[in-house]
């Protein structure tokens, strides 16, 4: 009797679970729950401030998107991110190789430690935007210079993380690297840089935001192309739903690019991080 | 009859086991660093198959010296003579457990046991033979694929002697192996400890700061001094260990071998 009463306690929320349970359960099973309705918050901020107005110049949620799927269909979107994407991607990845190159050098030698060292600190505590219009003095408007201002930015974070992150590797394991004979190239490739890859990762997320922010400052200071000509030319013809909408496309590629870093490491890289 | 009493003559006889077999040979070993001196003029051997303890208070140069055996820190002057061989680095026939297990974390428990052997380069199925074949013994089996955060402590460090095991050295080096392992375990510990001395037949080089547990488990006990360190005394417990562990902890020999050297360490406590 005692039994059959409990059982019907235990059965009971499972046959009538009520809709806040179900909403409970449901954002406990998908983490991504969350970050979907934080957007849905803000999306729905921007409609009811885009409706009052709060300013002519700022459009209602709705309008930027369908402005968005406008510039999509009409192809200037694309055509704005082909060129975008060319500084971005050739810089973001120059600096990547170069800034973890240099960065795990200064991490391993004293000697490149000492000479390089300064120059990356003095470089990260620059204000780049200010040397932008010295790029284009020397390079000109091209590809070149819009890639140059993507490194400058990319660049030193990268370096001084990745040098940061050698530096911090638990000696302990090089040592126990070492008590099993293991050659300098097996301490380097075995502990050394997955001990850091946490850390060089930090780095080349911060890198690529760096990145991001370099791309446009080159489009917006040096001669307006890409995504940096649809903010310009939509700011200038009071098209603000383009505008919005070119910017909003921006900062969601540099987010998912970001999630997309992330998930890389955890998965391929790091696997013990997915087992919490 | 007579065989077995001639056996039995043959195991309790020191002289037996301890004509110069030493595996391990401290020479005039000095360790500065700068101004501090850390240790002066240590003169050591270690015979094979036995068990010695390094005990001391904090700052005599305990692990200091168990790493310069291990070579990983350099001796100031002095040397180590290992086979017969003066040695200057780290080499096959030593291997380190250390205090802090040095487990890589994104490794799982077999390639961690493997990575001695990884690190030689042996094929990956013999090394993963082996290395099953410690975990086994550590008493491990069902973890290997398993991350080290995923284990307690203890089990960790069970991870760092299987690893030491592995890669099957004459002599083995543990750092403070138990010290951070909570009291429950690292009892169960000492006697699995000792159980693998019996098994293995290597030379144990064990740095300890628990009186308890160096008379627990060594044939022989190195009571360093501090501030530099220097040999204190050297004893030899001799303890029955054919008792079950907990006759052990209660028999007057072993207490009196613990209030021995509390007795002769207590005036360099704070």
């Amino acid at each position: 009797m005692a039994l059959m009463s409990q059982e019907t306690k235990l059965a009971l929320p499972r046959e009538a679970p009520t809709t806040l349970e179900a909403i409970r359960l449901f954002a406990e099973r998908r983490r991504s729950f969350w970050v979907v309705l934080s957007l849905a918050c803000l999306f729905t901020a921007w409609e009811i401030a885009g409706r009052i107005p709060i300013s002519y110049a700022f459009p209602t949620f709705s309008d930027t998107v369908a402005a968005f799927f406008e510039m999509v269909g009409d192809g200037t979107m694309i055509r704005a991110y082909f060129l975008t994407l060319q500084p971005l991607v050739l810089g973001v990845v120059i600096s990547a190789l170069c800034g973890i190159g240099i960065g795990i050098l200064m991490g391993l030698s004293d000697k490149a430690e000492w000479l390089l060292a300064p120059v990356f600190i003095v470089l990260q505590a620059a204000p780049m935007a200010a040397l932008v219009p010295l790029v284009t003095f020397i390079y000109g408007i091209g590809l070149t210079a819009k890639t140059l201002a993507v490194i400058m930015l990319a660049l030193p974070v990268i370096v001084l993380n990745s040098y940061k992150a050698v530096r911090h590797v638990n000696p302990s394991l090089v040592d126990m690297c070492r008590s099993f004979q293991g050659s300098r190239r097996q301490q380097i490739f075995k502990i050394i840089i997955p001990d850091a890859s946490p850390v060089l990762f930090a780095g080349l997320r911060l890198g690529v935001a760096a990145g991001f922010i370099g791309v446009m400052l080159a489009e917006l200071l040096i001669t307006p192309t890409g995504i940096g000509d649809l903010i310009t030319y939509h700011r200038s013809v009071a098209n603000y739903a383009h505008m919005y909408a070119a910017v909003a496309s921006i900062i969601a590629v540099s987010t998912l690019t970001l999630a997309g870093l992330q998930w890389f490491e955890t998965n391929i890289l790091r696997p013990e991080k997915r087992r919490k | 009859m007579t065989i077995q009493a001639s056996t039995a003559a043959a195991q309790f006889d020191p002289e037996s086991v301890t004509t110069d077999d030493s595996v391990v040979r401290v020479e005039g070993i000095c360790k500065r660093y700068g101004a501090v001196e850390a240790l002066r003029g240590i003169d050591l051997q270690f015979e094979r198959g036995k068990l010695t303890t390094l005990l001391g208070p904090s700052g005599c140069g305990k692990t200091t010296l168990l790493k310069i055996i291990a070579g990983l820190i350099p001796a100031t002057s002095g040397q180590i003579v290992i086979n017969d061989r003066v040695v200057t680095g780290p080499g096959p026939e030593r291997a380190f457990v250390f205090q802090d297990f040095a487990l890589m974390p994104w490794a799982t428990v077999l390639r961690n046991v493997g990575f001695g052997l990884e690190l030689k380069g042996v094929a990956e199925g013999e090394r993963n033979r082996i290395a099953r074949n410690y975990i086994e013994q550590v008493g491990l089996q069902g973890f290997e694929d398993k991350f080290p955060h995923e284990l307690s402590g203890g089990m960790r460090q069970r991870v760092g002697i299987a690893r030491a095991f592995a890669v099957n050295a004459d002599v083995l080096l543990l750092d403070e192996p138990f010290s951070a392992v909570d009291e429950q375990n690292r009892r169960k510990f000492q006697e699995d400890l000792l159980r693998l001395v019996e098994i293995e037949r290597k030379t144990f080089i064990f740095v300890t700061h628990s009186i308890e547990e160096a008379v627990y488990v060594s044939d022989r006990i190195v009571l360093l001094s501090p501030r530099p360190g220097r040999l204190a005394r050297i004893i030899e417990p001799r303890i029955d260990r054919s008792a079950s562990p907990d006759e052990i902890r209660r028999d007057a020999a072993y207490l009196d071998v613990v209030e021995d050297i509390w007795q002769s360490l207590r005036h360099y406590a704070e």
